[in-house]
């Protein structure tokens, strides 16, 4: 029976215009990794547009940076790493034809991304009560340059925004993993999907490890 | 014997009938058609767009529409031309359809993905469509902040929307591309056996893949400056509206080499298979799209002398940018040499890529013009700008487009266009073109600036010649629009190789068959191995 269902999902798995599985795998990851390469050019945008503008207001920049919750940025950073952790636990149980493991493991990562993006949504309500959304009733304590304050919170939002949004996709990714791990299609000689959600859940991991210092670590940097 | 196997012969067309087979195929030829029909109708409504503007400058006066409405005509030129018709142009539907033939592959590594990235188009298409139905834009097509941001009351948001939806058609053909060469490639068929045509397109690839996500975080952030109102391009919160240009023109530069690298790949396989004799310096003609590729990424600034840049990256920006012609010189270089002493027959491709030639030489050589500090200060914002430019993106992509066009119609159709015609409305285009675009080579230098609706009485003579010279080429553009769809039923039937080409995409039956090759190619040879058939003229007829 297993053996049986093993052999179906092999053949299910082989597109026509590949001629052997492993052409198809090695064509599937690197295009994945292409992708991430074009994600990285994306969010490079911003970053670049946050350097220049740090650069050019460094102190405004710290002031504002301090307004944000280290606390409960770092705990959500730790939750972040946990999920990626339990990503790798279910990439791994793939590979090993572990099929309730894998539907287990994706469960806890879906979970934990939940956390990260309600602990997420906390935050920005908070910045809602303190007057920190950019726009006409923008206000920041402690400092003159109003606009400039502006520029730090504007970037704040799009690149957590643009953060926030590539982890509702990644949840959706995952539902759709869970559905199909459930279905018995991931084994040991076919897990490559799982392998590639697995890459693009890191990458989104990976950039929040680089925008938690830039938007809540400044005025640390500066020795306050 | 033969012939009644050609007529019962199952190919990619007939294979399947219906709309549905159309809508969800995931065949890369089929899918190169829908490109071609979408692509083919963003062209003639940018063209309308045109007409209305060069119309409208017959007279010194702003009298057929008002200023407002000038804006919106040249924004939304530029819109449908380089975003739905230029930037897919070739790669979408020559490289879609000849791409995987050209290695011997079945297909695209990822054909649904494929089949995504036309709905992608579709979807941005509408979007912009939308924009221009409802009352237009007025940005220009560079959308620059802070008046795209704050003070345009015109559809910003929606025609931005559409540009970012088909960016990320560009960046799936890119990525699809990329993977495709690497992992798809037929037994035998080695990087430096491959078409030329195939590494132009997959140097665009990189450019599509690295540059597009720039130019869509860019529309991004004008989009939530737009919407939200946060502030990172707003000059009132002390945010810098040069850096909207500088990542602007990180994409749309290199976008430029999008446009113009898959039109040097065809020009390649034309002027090799008309001369009967290999692309001279094949090595050197293959690097140097990857050069072209790279070095597009370094020159961007070069759109920003006259804004804030510092005067020092400016210099640094203007050297690099004379760079980019050295590539670009050595394919002109080795598609000359590629000439000599070959049997030149002077059928219609062969004529699109002796246009494309001389009229790219024209369009690079002024682009040295306005990469050179002194002179781009004088002719910023001109007319000199614009006809270099459109000798590079009309002159040169559009008349390599015809061309493979041309050159491909009997593998993609079976059926031959005719001769005769098709090398009258070649004449044309060139003509045309000419007579269009030279005057205003004049009429920069002289000053004329561009995106005016009125200008001084003394500038009306070239005017008048240049919207002659578009009338003229209208008639061109027509004429294969017309005589396509007639060859479509009333075309000779055409042989597998009626070129008597090389390439692997004639070496299966006009048009091919459902997954290309009846069996796997191996292939044994370098690409462009004429020397069986040297000295023998292709009969065009």
């Amino acid at each position: 029976m297993a053996n049986e269902a093993h052999a179906h999902a092999e053949t299910l798995a082989l597109r026509e215009q590949f001629d052997t599985a492993e052409q198809q795998k090695d064509a599937s990851t690197l295009g994945m990794w292409i992708f991430l390469v074009t994600e990285i050019m994306f969010f490079g945008g911003m970053f670049l547009a946050y350097t220049i503008y740090r650069s050019t207001f460094p102190a405004v920049f710290a002031l504002a940076s301090s307004s944000l919750n280290v606390y409960i940025g770092a705990a959500n950073t730790v939750v972040l790493l946990c999920s990626s952790f339990t990503m790798v636990l279910a990439v791994r149980a793939a590979q090993l034809g572990q099929r309730r493991a894998i539907v287990i493991f994706l469960i806890l990562t879906l979970i934990l991304g939940g956390i990260f993006l309600g602990v997420k949504a906390y935050e920005w309500n908070e910045k809602f009560q303190e007057h920190h959304i950019p726009g006409p009733s923008f206000h920041l304590e402690g400092t003159n340059e109003q606009g400039h304050a502006q520029l730090f919170f504007s970037l704040y939002f799009a690149m957590t925004g643009l953060h926030a949004l590539h982890m509702v996709i990644g949840a959706g990714l995952l539902i759709f993993f869970i559905f199909k791990a459930r279905q018995g299609i991931y084994n040991a000689d076919y897990n490559t999907p799982v392998d590639l959600a697995g890459l693009y859940w890191h990458f989104v991991d990976i950039i929040w490890i680089f925008l938690f210092p830039l938007l809540y670590l400044i005025d640390r940097h500066l020795g306050k | 014997m033969i012939t009644a196997a050609v007529q019962e012969r199952e190919h990619y067309l007939n294979a399947s009938y219906g709309i549905k087979s159309w809508l969800l195929t995931k065949d890369h030829k089929r899918i190169g058609l829908l490109y071609l029909a979408t692509i083919t109708l963003f062209f003639f409504l940018g063209g309308a767009f045109a007409t209305l503007i060069r119309i409208e400058l017959l007279t010194p006066q702003g009298d057929l529409v008002s200023s407002e409405t000038y804006n919106k005509l040249f924004t939304m030129h530029g819109v449908a031309m380089v975003f739905f018709f230029l930037i897919p142009s070739i790669p979408a539907t020559l490289g879609n359809f000849f791409l995987p033939m050209m290695i011997g592959a079945r297909d695209l590594a990822f054909p649904r993905i494929n089949l995504l990235s036309w709905y992608l188009l579709v979807v941005g298409g509408l979007f912009s469509l939308f924009a221009m139905l409802a009352g237009g834009v007025d940005t220009g097509w560079t959308f620059y902040t802070p008046y795209s941001t704050t003070y345009s009351n015109t559809w910003v948001i929606a025609t931005a929307v559409g540009i970012f939806i088909a960016g990320f058609s560009s960046i799936l053909t890119g990525l699809n591309f990329i993977v495709t060469v690497h992992r798809m490639r037929a037994p035998g068929m080695t990087w430096f056996r491959m078409p030329l045509f195939v590494w132009s397109n997959y140097a665009t690839a990189v450019i599509q893949v690295l540059g597009t996500p720039v130019l869509a975080v860019t529309l991004l952030l004008v989009f939530c400056e737009r919407v939200f109102h946060i502030g990172i391009f707003d000059p009132a919160l002390g945010g810098d509206p040069v850096l909207f240009q500088h990542l602007f023109w990180f994409y749309s530069h290199p976008a430029v080499y999008i446009m113009v690298l898959p039109a040097m790949g065809v020009i390649s396989e034309l002027v090799s298979v008309y001369s009967r004799k290999a692309v001279f310096g094949y090595g050197f003609v293959a690097f140097s799209s990857v050069a072209i590729a790279v070095l597009g990424f370094l020159v961007w600034g070069h759109h920003l002398f006259v804004s804030t840049q510092s005067v020092y990256a400016g210099m640094v920006f203007s050297f690099l940018s004379y760079f980019v012609a050295i590539p670009s010189a050595i394919k002109v270089f080795n598609w000359t040499a590629t000439l000599y002493k070959g049997s030149i027959s002077y059928a219609t491709p062969m004529l699109y890529a002796f246009g494309f030639i001389g009229l790219f030489t024209i369009g690079g050589l002024t682009g040295l013009f306005v990469a050179s500090l002194g002179i781009d200060v004088h002719v910023t914002d001109t007319y000199f700008v614009i006809a270099h430019f459109h000798y590079i993106m009309v002159g040169g992509t559009i008349m390599a487009y015809l061309g493979g066009l041309h050159y491909w119609w009997p593998k993609m159709t079976g059926r031959m266009y005719p001769e005769g015609w098709a090398k009258l409305s070649a004449l044309i285009i060139f003509l045309g073109f000419n007579l269009t675009f030279f005057p205003q080579f004049i009429l920069g230098y002289m000053g004329m600036p561009r995106r005016y609706a009125a200008y001084p009485p003394e500038f009306q003579v070239l005017h008048v010649l240049s919207t002659a010279g578009a009338s003229v080429l209208a008639v061109g553009y027509l004429m294969p629009m017309i005589y396509f769809i007639w060859s479509l039923r009333y075309g000779k039937m055409a042989g597998a190789n009626p070129w008597g080409a090389t390439g692997l995409e004639w070496k299966t039956d006009s048009p091919p068959p459902l997954h290309n090759f009846d069996e796997t190619p191996v292939v044994t040879q370098d690409a462009y191995d004429y020397s069986q058939v040297m000295g023998e003229v292709i009969e065009v007829g």
